[in-house]
């Protein structure tokens, strides 16, 4: 039985910000069928009542004080910005007109 | 004797005495490249001019007086910023990404006065264990031109073995640096999480990744990862551990050193070849004093499914702000949606596409505690094995890799079979704990690497283990690549 389908694939391709082709929707359907089987031996482990481990080692917060610093001139911090117009990134309308 | 085979120490004395400058090792390192580079193919970019420049001014500036790493070339994995010199990942997405910082790694290199000498090749994202997935150009093992140099920090390790560079730095986040240290028969360390800053280092997997030294000799290891090490404000993760002189560990000796082998590691899957030589190197250690123990890691075979869900779904997260926005290389559409899924489809290559898509999926509604939850469940059980064998151990011993380096070509089109491969380099991550990779001689003409694992921050004992095991065999002395130098 497959564990995931090509509707799911879709699904999750567009929650990724990525688009595919047909072939490739199947191809990827394949693959990450097969790498969720893989990950599915996990359920022979009983897991019931362990920490999940998110970090090896104990984090704490770390503050600063809260001084002003230099911040990046504007010329800098557009260097790679593919589009931009007057000082500014340029996406597409993200508004309805 | 190539000039590089000297190592460090010597190197820096010859320095001090006048009998070599510092621009005749940055000439060594070009004249190395220009010789072999184009069939290797470890660098993706060079850093010619710049570094010639530091060359001078070290030649020039005598009284600027001793530091780690002395006018010594080194080499940067291509996911490391560097300010003004173009940093790509080995991706599309960022083939004209000029970083605006140094990281704090590239930042301490230059205090202690190593020379940047360019950029090296990888596996897209750090994605991959053959540098396969690299978006410009396939890495060549210098041993065997038609085997891979292991991944993903393959042009760091292939960089080295080739002599092109006296050392490099690499990243590891499931086995990307000793790996490929293991196939190209160099000397690399995987530092305990949070030794070193990752500050400026392009995340992959935030949890697991930590960068750490490549060199020729456990001693050049040990300089240049006092050099990276410490504190870093701009990482909160980086811990506040003092950074002992690793160099002083290095006495060669052993006695009484409590070695732990775990079973899993010399069990199935294993090549018979790779397991004989490593039995020979745990006799060795027996020889020189160490006190060897058989044990268990019984969780070791989830590593590598609990992995690939954790780094999945930290990269989907990461990779997230490549979007075509602020950086990058940006496809063109009315609707802003589209764009992203554009410049994203276009930019990125398949297994990191692979990888964001088991990650979004594995973070997504409905599948959360079935499969995230769960591996880090998992996560958590296997940190457990190492705390309960290190408790009564000094460090564990076993292969750093099932097989030696593996054809071009062979495993690119089943990610399983190449996931597979890091099942001995994976725990150690999930764990946190720190591990090297040295080589232990060959098998069918190809190097085989031991790895040594110890407690956290316990790079020391490691260095001293290594040391002490790299002096009694001597094969750090193997000569540079012969396949490369006869064609």
């Amino acid at each position: 039985m497959s564990r995931i389908n090509e509707e799911q694939v879709k699904y999750v391709a567009h929650l990724a910000r990525l688009s595919f082709t047909d072939e490739e929707i199947k191809t990827f359907t394949t693959q990450l069928d097969d790498i969720i089987g893989f990950a599915e031996q996990l359920n022979e482990l009983d897991t019931e009542g362990v920490e999940p481990t998110t970090h090896v080692l104990d984090m704490y917060n770390v503050m600063r004080d809260d001084v002003v610093e230099p911040s990046l001139p504007r010329e800098e911090a557009l260097k790679n910005a593919p589009v931009q117009e007057d000082g500014q990134v340029k996406v597409p309308q993200i508004m309805e007109a | 004797m190539p000039l590089f085979e000297e190592g460090l120490v010597r190197l820096k004395e010859k320095i001090h005495k006048k009998e070599i400058k510092a621009s005749d090792l940055v000439d060594e390192a070009f004249r190395r490249i220009n010789e072999v580079d184009d069939q290797v193919k470890a660098f993706l970019t060079l850093n010619e001019d710049e570094a010639r420049k530091d060359a001078r001014s070290i030649d020039e500036n005598e009284a600027a007086g001793d530091t780690l790493i002395y006018g010594m070339p080194i080499g940067i994995k291509d996911n490391i910023v560097t300010k003004g010199l173009r940093t790509t990942c080995a991706s599309h997405i960022l083939e004209n990404y000029d970083p605006l910082y140094d990281a704090t790694v590239i930042k301490k290199i230059k205090e202690q006065k190593g020379i940047m000498i360019g950029k090296l090749n990888m596996d897209e994202f750090a994605m991959g264990s053959s540098t396969e997935n690299s978006g410009f150009a396939i890495t060549k093992n210098p041993w065997d031109l038609n085997r891979v140099p292991g991944g993903s920090s393959g042009g760091a390790a292939a960089a080295v073995a080739a002599g092109e560079v006296l050392f490099s730095l690499g990243s590891d986040t499931g086995g990307s640096i000793r790996q490929p240290s293991a196939f190209c028969g160099v000397v690399g360390m995987k530092p305990t999480y949070g030794r070193v800053s990752r500050y400026g280092l392009v995340a992959f997997a935030s949890s697991l990744d930590q960068v750490g030294p490549i060199t020729r000799t456990v001693e050049d290891n040990a300089y240049l990862l006092e050099t990276i090490s410490g504190l870093d404000r701009h990482d909160s993760t980086s811990a506040d551990v003092g950074v002992p002189r690793y160099s002083d560990a290095l006495t060669g000796e052993i006695k009484g050193l409590r070695v732990a082998v775990p079973r899993e590691y010399l069990g199935e899957g294993v090549d018979e070849a790779v397991k004989d030589k490593i039995k020979e190197a745990i006799r060795q250690l027996e020889t020189l004093g160490a006190e060897i123990d058989e044990v268990s890691l019984p969780h070791s075979k989830y590593a590598v499914p609990a992995y690939y869900i954790i780094a999945s779904s930290e990269a989907s997260a990461n990779l997230a702000r490549f979007d075509g926005v602020r950086y990058g290389v940006r496809a063109e559409s009315d609707d802003l949606i589209e764009m992203y899924k554009k410049s994203r489809s276009e930019g990125f290559g398949n297994e990191v596409k692979r990888r964001i898509m088991l990650g979004t999926f594995a973070l997504s509604s409905g599948y959360y505690d079935a499969y995230y939850k769960k591996a880090q469940q998992v996560r958590t059980l296997i940190k457990r094995d190492f705390e309960q064998v290190l408790e009564n151990h000094d460090v564990i011993v076993g292969p750093t890799t099932p097989t030696t380096a593996f054809k071009i070509g062979e495993k690119v089109d089943d990610p399983l079979t190449m996931y597979a491969n890091d099942l001995l380099t994976i725990p150690v991550n999930l764990a946190g704990v720190p591990a090297i990779s040295l080589p232990c001689g060959l098998a069918d003409g190809m190097p085989v690497g031991l790895q040594i694992i110890g407690k956290p921050f316990g790079e020391e004992t490691l260095y001293r283990a290594a040391y002490a095991y790299e002096q009694a065999s001597h094969f750090h002395l193997t000569p540079l690549m012969k396949e490369v130098d006869e064609k």
